[in-house]
């Protein structure tokens, strides 16, 4: 049970992960809206949903989501939701080291709480309720 | 302030309610999609995960209207809450008990979460 919830989990945050920076992507090739007639937003619509890194972002949460619902079937709702945090801890470092933005020390902190709070809880039981 | 707690309260909310569905659907023993697509297609004829995901939406779209006229900097840091309420809902709606050890993890992820939020 434990290796199907950590593949689980992995899962969860990969595929988040990802259907965050692909959807944020795709938005941008698409550029900013500064025209909301009717018309301009139909060429949005219809370019939006025609666009390969949306469709495989929408994909990708749509993968997110079966995991999470999955992973919640027996793990505790008090085990999933602060574990998978380790996400945005994730994201930050990999943003610090794959796209050289400047994280303060003010989220440093943070991601090292996160951290310490994600080993804390990983330690428990994912499961504390019988059938 | 009102609007900060409709977010994290109904967001909570949304997923209690998921989760209580997915526990009376029972554990998923498998991967296979022959078992895992039944599974789903029993857990979305449940009323809970409709309200569940209703309570969602309704938490998405409080906080895209907040982000529209509050500061984003005060906004993002408050919703990290959702990780007390979340454990608070869990201990007392689904009877899930929370250990010392799991409490002082989910309090460091909120605080942790808060802090990342800042830029």
């Amino acid at each position: 049970m434990n290796s199907r919830t950590y593949s689980l989990i992995v899962s969860v945050v990969f595929f988040s992960a990802m259907g965050n920076v692909l959807l944020s992507k795709g938005m941008k090739q698409i550029g900013e809206i500064k025209n909301y007639s009717p018309s301009a937003l139909l060429a949005v619509f219809v370019r939006t949903f025609t666009s390969g890194t949306i469709w495989i972002g929408i994909f990708s949460f749509l993968i997110f989501f079966i995991s999470y619902l999955l992973l919640i079937s027996w793990a505790d709702f008090s085990y999933v939701q602060p574990v998978c945090a380790i996400g945005y801890a994730f994201v930050a470092v990999l943003s610090y080291f794959l796209l050289g933005e400047i994280i303060s020390p003010l989220r440093w902190t943070g991601v090292l709480l996160i951290g310490a709070g994600v080993a804390l809880v990983g330690w428990t039981e994912p499961r504390t309720i019988g059938d | 302030m009102v609007f900060i707690a409709i977010v994290v309260l109904t967001g909570t909310g949304g997923d209690i309610c998921v989760t209580y569905a997915m526990k009376r659907i029972g554990e998923v023993q498998s991967f296979r999609p022959s078992v895992v697509l039944p599974m789903l297609g029993r857990a979305f004829r449940l009323g809970w995960m409709w309200l569940g995901i209703g309570l969602m939406a309704i938490a998405f779209f409080s906080l895209l209207a907040l982000l529209s006229w509050a500061d984003a900097s005060l906004v993002v840091p408050a919703t990290a809450l959702s990780y007390v309420t979340g454990a608070i809902g869990a201990k007392f709606l689904l009877g899930e008990k929370i250990a010392p050890m799991r409490w002082a993890g989910v309090v460091l992820v909120c605080i942790g979460v808060a802090l990342l939020s800042f830029s």
